[in-house]
């Protein structure tokens, strides 16, 4: 087995996206703590060039796996890719970003190479020799160190957002660049172009004040409640992703990895618990206040305010406490 | 069509957290005060399936690996419409990993046919979202994720996934396949005191993990140690009565955050 970390890139229309950058900074520093060589992998079509930008970082080297089968993404194809690829190099890591199509293939891969494949991870560390990966359990209520039982390679996926990508060291000079052969066969089905539902009605990337509900708020009559702090504040309302799905607001209202990305001045959380599918979409917010019960939720980690109670009581006495002072 | 729904019972989402600190389960839930739930895209999972159901005709077979207490999520299964249940039964196959969940499913339902097979994308509690991607590289067949609409066509399925930041891809794939199933799919329906009254005459088969050759010791993954995470940002933490903790929260807003 090569003493080597492979971070597989990934593509986003045609372009590296940017959650790569954040696995080469987590892959760069497992490099450093155990000395393994860093190589950068690009799965592309023919009509792709992943590589000039991953040489961009520094790395022990860049490698192209490039085939027609690779030019859409099916889970097959880049199954069958990786397997040729890792069954050659034989890496002791091999590093993804944990995005929607980790998701959709890495377990895939993992299962057919007979591996282990620890997904969401927050941070890597070796102990005498073994690796721990801590993740969040419970929607983050939870945190767990966890170990792999079997041989390398161990297939990691990094959260997105933990990692800072313009950490990441860069090359003084271009990478090399080296073709890694391929021959996978595209999957069964078909697949479409990726599009957008409606055009979104509200642009909540403008607002400069948002607030935001979560499932705290127990039910659709109660949104009041939230509207009206949000109109005491001049803001827009928002919410977490199960709102929308009962249907209380619109989808376009909703923050987070499937819904938007906002980064307003103010950003008010109503009985949002914080899972991290939503705190990827505020997390660039300028100042957050956070109202929740729970002193031990996760969304109080990304507050710069805590209000710890019952919204229900909290709420409408804050909302008559601004409307008071922009009165006096 | 005939559809296998996996559901698992997870901790309910208002369970407390608490990690005992020391002696034998150091490191370990402690799971005293915990209540249990089926997980949420599971219940969406089964919702679709029997949407399916009602609209092309079939079968909706619900299946849970888990304790004797995960029994649960299948009665309510029966109840919403399910017509039969399998569960796979062991003390300890709360530790399974995706691996090992994947195996005992594959290995229960060998020989049956099913045309589609539902999971939830993720679970509330461990969080893999692995176990219906592994369940599909096992059986050797197609799979698609986070999907948002399910349409049969001829020789197969037309899904509509779910992708990053509002986007979304239609895919066609053939049967049998997997599907992992996103929350808001569709509208939850509640059990009828009809369907709770005729759950109780449906088929509940039984099967345990021990003779299908599932323990965790099949697991690829372990977990070492649970913990609560550390705070590392310095949150100003308001506690008290509200109006009290209203009033402050204002007067920040007023001078330090200059919104008012
Ligand atoms: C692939 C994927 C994509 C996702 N995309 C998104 C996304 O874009 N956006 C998103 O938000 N989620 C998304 N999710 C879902 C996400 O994982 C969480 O399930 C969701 O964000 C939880 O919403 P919540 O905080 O409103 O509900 P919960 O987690 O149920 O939290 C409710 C909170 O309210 C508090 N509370 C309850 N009662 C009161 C009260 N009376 N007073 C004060 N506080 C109270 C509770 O303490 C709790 O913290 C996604 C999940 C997946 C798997």
């Amino acid at each position: 087995m090569a003493d080597e970390i492979l971070v597989v890139a990934e593509s986003r229309n045609q372009q590296l996206a940017p959650s790569t950058a954040e696995v080469v900074t987590a892959a760069q520093k497992l490099a450093a703590d155990t000395g393994a060589e860093l190589r950068l992998l690009a799965l592309e079509g023919p009509a792709e060039d992943l590589c000039a930008a991953l040489a961009g970082f520094q790395s022990a080297g860049v490698l192209r796996a490039r085939h027609e089968a690779l030019a859409a993404y099916s889970p097959e194809a880049y199954t069958q890719a990786l397997v040729q690829v890792l069954s050659r190099r034989q890496p002791r890591y091999v590093l993804f970003a944990h995005s929607y199509r980790t998701r959709d293939f890495a377990p895939r891969l993992a299962t057919r190479m007979g591996r282990a494949f620890i997904s969401d991870v927050t941070a890597v560390r070796v102990e005498n020799g073994r690796t721990i990966a801590s993740r969040p359990m419970f929607e983050g209520r939870l945190a767990a160190d966890t170990v792999f039982l079997g041989e390398p390679p161990y297939f990691l996926s990094v959260q997105i957002g933990v990692f800072r990508g313009d950490q990441a060291a860069r090359a003084a000079a271009p990478v090399a660049v080296s073709d890694e052969g391929v021959t996978p066969a595209a999957g069964p089905g078909k697949t479409e172009a990726p599009f957008q539902e409606a055009k979104h009605a509200v642009d909540l990337t403008q607002a400069a004040v948002i607030v935001a509900v979560g499932r705290g708020i127990k039910e659709a009559k109660n949104l009041e409640l939230a509207q009206k702090l949000a109109a005491a504040l001049g803001g827009e309302i928002a919410a977490s992703r199960p709102i929308c799905d009962s249907g209380w607001l619109p989808m376009d209202r909703q923050v987070g990895s499937s819904g938007q990305t906002v980064a307003p001045k103010l950003y008010v959380a109503v009985g949002v618990s914080g899972a991290i599918q939503h705190l990827v979409g505020m997390k660039g917010s300028r100042a957050v206040v956070a109202i929740n019960k729970d002193p031990e939720a996760p969304i109080f980690e990304v507050a710069d305010v805590g209000a710890v109670g019952d919204l229900f009581e909290i709420v409408p006495a804050l909302t008559a406490e601004i409307e008071k002072l922009r009165q006096g | 069509m005939k559809i296998l729904v996996c559901l698992k019972q997870v901790p309910a989402k208002d369970a407390p957290v608490k990690v005992a600190s020391d002696g034998a389960n150091a490191g370990k839930w402690i799971r005293d005060d915990v209540g249990y739930e089926t997980n949420e895209p599971d219940a969406y999972a089964l919702e679709e399936a029997l949407r399916q159901k009602e609209a092309h005709g079939g079968e909706v077979v619900a299946l849970t690996v888990g304790p004797a207490r995960a029994a649960q999520v299948l009665r309510e299964a029966l109840a919403k419409g399910a017509d039969r249940a399998v569960h796979v039964l062991g003390d300890d196959l709360a530790a399974l990993d995706s691996y090992a969940a994947a195996e005992a499913i594959s290995r229960a339902i060998a020989g049956q046919g099913f045309d589609l097979i539902f999971t939830g994308l993720q679970s509330a509690d461990f969080g893999f979202g692995q176990t219906g991607v592994v369940l599909a590289e096992l059986l050797g067949i197609p799979h698609s994720t986070i999907i948002m609409q399910v349409e049969p066509i001829a020789g197969g399925v037309r899904v509509k996934r779910e992708l990053e930041g509002g986007f979304f891809q239609f895919q066609e794939l053939p049967t049998p396949a997997v599907l992992t199933i996103q929350s808001g799919i569709n509208k939850l329906r509640y059990a009828t005191l009809m369907g709770i009254k005729q759950a109780k005459s449906k088929p509940l088969a039984q099967v345990t993990a021990a003779d299908l050759g599932v323990t965790p010791a099949l697991n690829r993954q372990a977990i070492q140690r649970l913990y609560v995470p550390v705070k590392t940002k310095k949150t100003e933490m308001l506690t008290g009565a509200a109006a009290q903790v209203a009033g402050q929260l204002a007067a920040r807003l007023k001078n330090d955050l200059r919104v008012i």
